[in-house]
């Protein structure tokens, strides 16, 4: 029983990078919190529900579908919002303000448009049967998306230090001043940053409904509680702690839904404090908070 | 100079009066009771809310963990101990000063670590109040039913009172030696600190009392309402209207949270009842108009000009 845990808790992880990395690159490129990553995670999945309902399509081809689409949606709001924000006083207090807004927004044109009523794909869509792993039974819908989680965590790494945008986009994040002193384009990378952070969320939609069973209008919150503690736990603005705080995440929910069925609701919050409380910079983290 | 500062402190003071007078006559002239009562709650959420956000810069999200522990606070001391409901109100204000006393390390997280770590608080004391494991205590999800002190004039006068006291206290900050030194720590807490302000102390108060006024307000409603559940009493929603009708109107200020509440509750009261998505809608549009165009909210339209507003 241990040793399900922890694989299915591995699995897991792999899927929770996914729901926090997207948040940990907007935060670390921008020193901003998008408290709508959770919406975005939810539309992503109401996406490929209404592709597949309509169209038939598999989720894959979902997930191809809503990286553009989410990009493309991603860089008009950066200019719209984030530039005017930086400027602020306290932006990065303001931000969660303003991104709650959006949330909000976003919350109610999806009640309004398809109802509160849960949404879900059919798990057979990912292939049928369980994998055996270590002797553990995993349905293949995890396994499946847990492998996605994977793809796209290390796309991510990819970009950020094989190319050259990702280098620029790493200097933007040691220092937007000074990247912009060297003649850097900030705001272009940045938009870029935040094009790829809702698409991640959009991609990890479309997997929400196999690991987390369902996709409702109002589930934005709780994903954003997750994501933080996921991102947290790693390390703030670092976008390799996030697989690190995912993965511990994950084994953690595991065991507590193993030999604590009931209390484990509680774990992204207690693990949230703690870890702010104790290494507020995180587990791989140098000192990045003023108090 | 002291002149101005005693017609200061007797505009304030009238101001509150005139409110808490005005919501005491209300109650007379008009029948819908519940929904001036929700008006005394959010007042005097909203101005729990600047007493830590506008006083000292920390912005909790998760404020509603203690207008929740208030509620449950009152509903288990008249529950298990069948104590009447004034007991009951002192018993919520003990359990969201415990849980603020319990929650004072998180005043060392600064911005939106603390804003989401409170947030994360609120939600674990949900968590442990809502578990099924513990309805013998708490009645799990299942929600309480205090009938037995049911009392809707006492508890809607208390309410008042609890408005009537809050007003008074932001009105003594905004005028009084403590208040300004808040206000310097949350502007520059070093300066502040060199200038022999005990910037630990400042902030440990001001966090105190705004978490008493939380679990009070919490406790009058669970008195009020008298049959409620955990999904009420921890609403996150809570948190958010408060901040968001302080913010519209102005923080610091004892007349911008005023505004924020009869203007942005009142048009809730008009346009949300009936579905509540148009109003999350326009309510999402006009914070992120807010935030870009008047972080500072209404009352900066004046204060930027140099018009000082109550």
């Amino acid at each position: 029983m241990l040793i399900g845990a922890i694989i299915a808790g591995i699995v897991f992880g792999l899927y929770y990078t996914l729901v926090g990395l997207g948040l940990n690159l907007v935060f670390g490129v921008m020193r901003i919190v998008n408290l709508a990553h959770g919406d975005f995670l939810m539309l992503g999945g109401i996406a490929a529900w209404w592709l597949f309902t309509t169209l038939g399509l598999h989720p894959l081809a979902s997930a191809g579908l809503v990286i553009v689409v989410f990009v493309l949606v991603g860089l008009p709001l950066y200019y719209l919002v984030v530039p005017r924000l930086l400027r602020s006083r306290d932006s990065e207090m303001l931000s969660l303000i303003l991104f709650f807004g959006l949330s909000q927004m976003i919350e109610a044109v999806t009640t309004i448009g398809l109802g509160a009523t849960e949404r879900s794909l059919p798990p057979r869509l990912l292939g049928v049967g369980p994998i055996i792993l270590f002797g553990t039974r995993l349905p293949k819908a995890w396994i499946f998306s847990a492998v996605a989680s994977a793809i796209a965590v290390l796309l991510v790494y990819l970009y950020l230090y094989r190319t050259r945008l990702g280098t620029l986009t790493r200097a933007v994040m040691v220092s937007r001043d000074e990247a912009l002193a060297t003649g850097i384009d900030v705001n272009f990378v940045s938009a870029v940053a935040f094009g790829i952070s809702i698409a991640l969320a959009g991609v990890a939609g479309v997997f929400a409904p196999f690991i987390l069973g369902s996709i409702t209008p109002n589930m934005g919150v709780a994903i954003n509680i997750t994501a933080f503690a996921v991102i947290v736990v790693g390390t703030l603005g670092n976008p390799l702690g996030t697989l690190l705080g995912g993965i511990i995440y994950g084994v953690s929910l595991m065991l507590m839904q193993t030999y604590l069925s009931s209390w484990a609701n509680l774990l992204p919050n207690l693990l949230l404090i703690a870890v702010l409380l104790v290494r507020p910079e995180g587990i791989l983290g140098r000192r990045v908070r003023r108090a | 100079m002291r002149n101005t500062r005693i017609r200061r402190i007797v505009l304030d003071t009238g101001i509150a009066a005139a409110v808490v007078i005005a919501m005491g006559v209300a109650r007379g002239v008009y029948s819908n009771e519940l929904m001036l009562f929700n008006f005394i709650i959010f007042l005097a959420l909203a101005q729990g809310l600047n007493i830590i956000y506008g006083f000292t810069g920390y912005l909790p999200f998760g404020y509603v963990g203690f207008y929740g522990a208030g509620a449950y606070g009152f509903a288990l001391v008249v529950m298990h101990l069948h104590a009447p409901a004034l007991i009951g109100m002192a018993a919520a204000g003990v359990a969201a000063l415990v849980l603020a006393v319990i929650l004072l390390p998180l005043l060392r997280l600064s911005g939106a670590y603390f804003a989401i770590a409170s947030m994360a608080a609120a939600q674990a004391v949900y968590e442990i109040v809502a578990n099924p494991d513990l309805e013998d205590i708490t009645k799990g999800p299942y929600g309480v039913s205090l009938a037995d002190v049911f009392a809707p004039a006492f508890s809607y006068y208390t309410a008042l009172a609890i408005l009537a006291a809050t007003l008074l206290l932001v009105v003594w900050l905004r005028n009084s030696r403590f208040g300004m030194s808040l206000q310097a720590i949350r502007d520059d807490s070093i300066s502040a600190a060199m200038a022999g302000v005990s910037v630990v102390r400042g902030r440990t108060i001001a966090w105190l009392l705004s978490a008493l006024i939380a679990g009070l307000v919490g406790g009058v409603f669970a008195w009020h309402i008298s049959v409620f559940y955990p999904d009420t009493a921890f609403d996150l929603s809570v948190s958010i209207f408060a901040t968001v009708f302080l913010l519209f109107g102005g923080a610091t200020t004892l007349c911008g949270p005023l505004l924020g509440v009869f203007i942005l509750y009142g048009i809730y009261n008009v346009i949300g009842i009936a579905v509540p998505q148009y109003f999350q809608f326009t309510y999402g549009a006009l914070i992120v108009l807010l935030v870009l165009f008047l972080p500072n909210g209404l009352v900066s339209l004046l204060t930027s000009r140099g018009i000082r507003v109550p």
